[in-house]
């Protein structure tokens, strides 16, 4: 009896087997050229069309959470470096941000202008990294060393400034460890008038180019409403349309003293996302530009006590990273270590809109989706 | 032995000498061919390229062939052993049987093949198997993605290239590779001037019939990991990537042979143009006179040594290739490769310019655009030689 049981259910694998067969199940990931790290997405395919992906995270998960409950809050400023190390600077200002809104502090005029110049020049950095690499992955070699040549003027500009060029732990909670260097205005205007004729180039290698329109263009749409559901923000959800920056939304730091606009699209596809971060690094440049000119003389920390206590509460602060919105939860019990800090970031969130973007596509437009989503697995996985 | 024994026995000898120096000298100018890409690729850019082995990187290719052939040996254990074994083999064979009929100039070929360009195109259809073949064996879902689909590609440019090339072979009246240089050289006109349109299809075609960007569906690195190449590693692996070049080199030899009059010089029929005939000289010097120069900034003892002879060596074969009786010995062979090292230049340029196509949009560009133009040009040129019969013989 168990016997017949047995071979009947055999025969039925088999045919089904056979009648699902051209149904395949690959892994891509998590050791795949193009998806930007340690991200494993499982796809469903029939032939190369995608009828379903899940993406498995977690291979680069440190607990970083977790660390920092048992860490003063000084101390862990540099872990938050290690989130987002593409966009370290995001980072750290966020966190220092939130940090002062639970003491009450408010950092001084200078060293406000001066975040804002390093947090810009990342987002630049930031922008040409996914450039360099989305580019890459559609197939287009040449545009990333271009990249590369840009960022690396930013990072000497970094490195000048604090001494390191990814995670550079460049503020303090109360403002900033550093004075600027001698120059520091020069370069960074310097590279502001360069980079104007830089992006124009980068523009001449892709935007008109009938390939990279073709594979961009319907590719991965996402329209407004399912931004907001996904929670999806940054240049993804602008591209859909939507009007959301939080530097205009809820200014923090000096952005309102900046003239900026927000780029927007309309479509939500590949493409726009590609124009709308294009615009954004001019955008970055103008408010760089504006900020070297007015920054103002004066102390470049507040008075804050050596021992930081924030007293009990709990704050919650986002800025506009480069990627979306990046939030810090902070449960504060009065002691020298935090009760709770969540991140809330861009990356992971934005990442969930993977598969509604994905399904009927090919699967080379997977990488372009990955890559047009910009994430970075220190982010998802934290 | 006297004389005239000797050159019948050279005579009988010399397709023997050159199928010799093809099999032995190409696997060693593909390594080259890697480099200049690299370092084409580097100029474009904004880097140096290969440096470190050799000066400039000129050893590189030695380097990296050690290498492959030292690695270890690595065949998956659930692969169908012998389709996994011979894939590779199968497009390397192919590919260098092509090259029996490429005329290298007017005495130098292997053979002279009356039907020679329907001889390559079978020889790199069927090339096309190897692909195919390793795709399967490998029995892993990247290869066998990165198989399906350089099958549909090269079926489907084929037949694009087919109709590019039976225009070309129209307008010449024949089918032997040798035959249409000599048209050319009667006409005094190279095909490309008769044939732009057939010469671009051809070109596009044979892009995406070598696998190269625009067109390396097959072995697209950012989405199939290395396509059906994903589970080979080291010698065999680096059979498919020979084969690569060598059909490389196939398809640009029958672009020169169609469209750029072959081993002829340019305006070869005018005698105020046999100035170019000192050419040939002149590059190996300027590039013998490079190296030199070169050579003299190079830091490292050995490499200033090795580099200045190697200059020093070429500045002399540039001195041979000046004396008046060498040059026609050299001419064809040199504008030959001049010419073919050109259009691979073009390839290189492409490839590092254009983002990839996605599969689907390569089959739409395949059928709906490439093959209807490559229709049409070819009734175009049908209709033209039907008006000016005789116009072209």
């Amino acid at each position: 009896m168990h016997m017949d049981t047995a071979s009947t259910h055999a025969s039925q694998m088999h045919e089904e087997t056979f009648l699902d067969s051209n149904e395949i199940v690959i892994n891509m990931g998590p050791q795949h050229p193009s998806t930007h790290g340690v991200l494993r997405v499982v796809l469903r395919l029939d032939g190369e069309k995608i009828l379903g992906s899940e993406c498995v995270i977690g291979y680069l998960h440190r607990g970083v959470e977790k660390i920092a409950e048992n860490r003063t809050y000084a101390q862990f400023n540099p872990y938050v470096d290690r989130m987002d190390y593409v966009a370290a600077v995001s980072n750290g200002l966020g966190y220092c941000e939130a940090v002062e809104k639970l003491m009450n502090a408010v950092a001084p005029p200078r060293a406000q202008y001066v975040r804002v110049i390093l947090t810009e020049l990342n987002r630049i950095a930031s922008h040409l990294l996914w450039l360099g690499t989305h580019a890459l992955d559609i197939g287009a070699l040449t545009p990333l060393f271009y990249c590369f040549r840009e960022r690396e003027e930013i990072l000497k500009i970094f490195e000048n400034y604090c001494g390191a060029r990814l995670t550079t732990h460049a503020f303090r909670i109360g403002g900033l460890q550093y004075e600027t260097y001698d120059g520091f205005e020069k370069e960074v205007k310097t590279f502001c008038e360069d980079f104007a004729k830089k992006v124009d180039e980068y523009e001449t290698l892709l935007t008109g180019n009938r390939i990279w329109v073709g594979r961009t263009t319907g590719v991965g749409v996402i329209n407004a409403d399912a931004c907001i559901q996904y929670g999806v923000t940054g240049p993804v959800l602008r591209a859909a349309g939507v009007k959301w920056d939080i530097r205009k939304a809820q200014p923090y730091c000096c952005y309102p003293d900046f003239d900026f606009d927000i780029p927007t699209a309309q479509n939500g596809d590949t493409f726009d996302r590609y124009v709308v971060r294009m615009e954004e690094m001019r955008q970055s440049r103008r408010i760089i530009m504006q900020a070297v000119e007015k920054i103002p003389d004066g102390p470049i920390m507040a008075k804050i006590p050596k021992v930081i206590k924030p007293p009990v509460g709990e704050v919650y602060h986002s800025i506009e990273a480069p990627k979306g919105e990046l939030g810090y939860l902070i449960v504060s019990d009065n002691s020298t270590q935090p009760y709770r800090v969540r991140v809330r970031p861009p990356s992971f969130v934005n990442l969930q809109a993977l598969d509604v973007m994905v399904r009927g596509h090919l699967v080379a437009d997977v990488v372009a989706i990955i890559g047009t989503i910009d994430i970075v697995l220190g982010e998802v996985d934290r | 032995m006297n004389p005239a024994q000797l050159v019948e026995l050279l005579a009988v000898a010399k397709p023997y000498i050159i199928m010799a120096l093809v099999v032995a000298v190409f696997p060693l100018m593909a390594g080259y061919i890697v480099l200049l890409e690299r370092k084409v690729m580097a100029d474009m850019q904004v880097r140096l390229g290969p440096m470190r082995v050799g000066p400039h990187g000129i050893l590189q290719p030695l380097a990296d062939a050690l290498k492959l052939m030292l690695k270890e040996d690595i065949i998956p254990a659930r692969v169908d052993k012998w389709v996994f074994w011979f894939a590779p083999v199968i497009p390397v064979l192919t590919a260098l049987t092509a090259f029996a009929v490429l005329p290298f100039s007017e005495s130098y070929y292997v053979t002279k093949l009356n039907i020679g360009i329907i001889f390559i195109l079978a020889m790199t259809s069927i090339g096309v198997l190897g692909i195919m073949l390793g795709g399967w064996a490998s029995n892993s879902s990247y290869p066998l993605l990165g198989a399906l689909r350089s099958t549909a590609q090269l079926v489907s440019y084929e037949v694009a290239m087919g109709f590019a090339v039976v225009s070309a072979v129209m307008v010449a009246g024949t089918l032997s590779m040798t035959e249409i240089v000599l048209h050319q050289q009667a006409s005094g006109v190279w095909f490309i001037f008769y044939q732009p349109l057939g010469f671009f299809i051809y070109l596009v075609a044979a892009m995406a019939e070598t696998n190269r960007a625009p067109f390396d569906m097959p072995e697209a690195e950012s989405e199939l990991v290395a396509g059906f190449m994903t589970e080979y590693s080291g010698f065999r692996w680096s059979l498919y990537f020979l084969a690569e070049y060598a059909n490389i080199f196939v398809v640009c030899s029958i672009a020169v042979t169609l469209f750029f009059g072959g081993w002829l010089r340019p305006f070869a029929g005018t005698a105020a143009f046999n100035f170019l005939d000192w050419f040939p000289a002149l590059c190996a010097i300027g590039v013998g006179g490079g190296c030199l120069m070169l050579a003299g900034r190079q830091s490292i003892p050995g490499f200033k040594i090795g580099l200045g002879a190697f200059g020093g060596l070429i500045v002399l074969i540039g001195l041979v290739f000046a004396i008046p009786v060498v040059i026609p010995y050299i001419s064809g062979p040199f504008w030959f490769f001049f010419k073919v090292f050109c259009i691979i230049y073009m390839f290189m340029w492409a490839r590092f310019t254009f983002p990839r196509y996605r599969y689907d949009q390569l089959m739409a560009l395949g059928w709906r655009v490439m093959i209807p133009l490559g229709i049409g040009n070819l009734l175009v040129t049908a209709l033209l030689i039907l008006v000016h019969m005789g116009g072209f013989k």
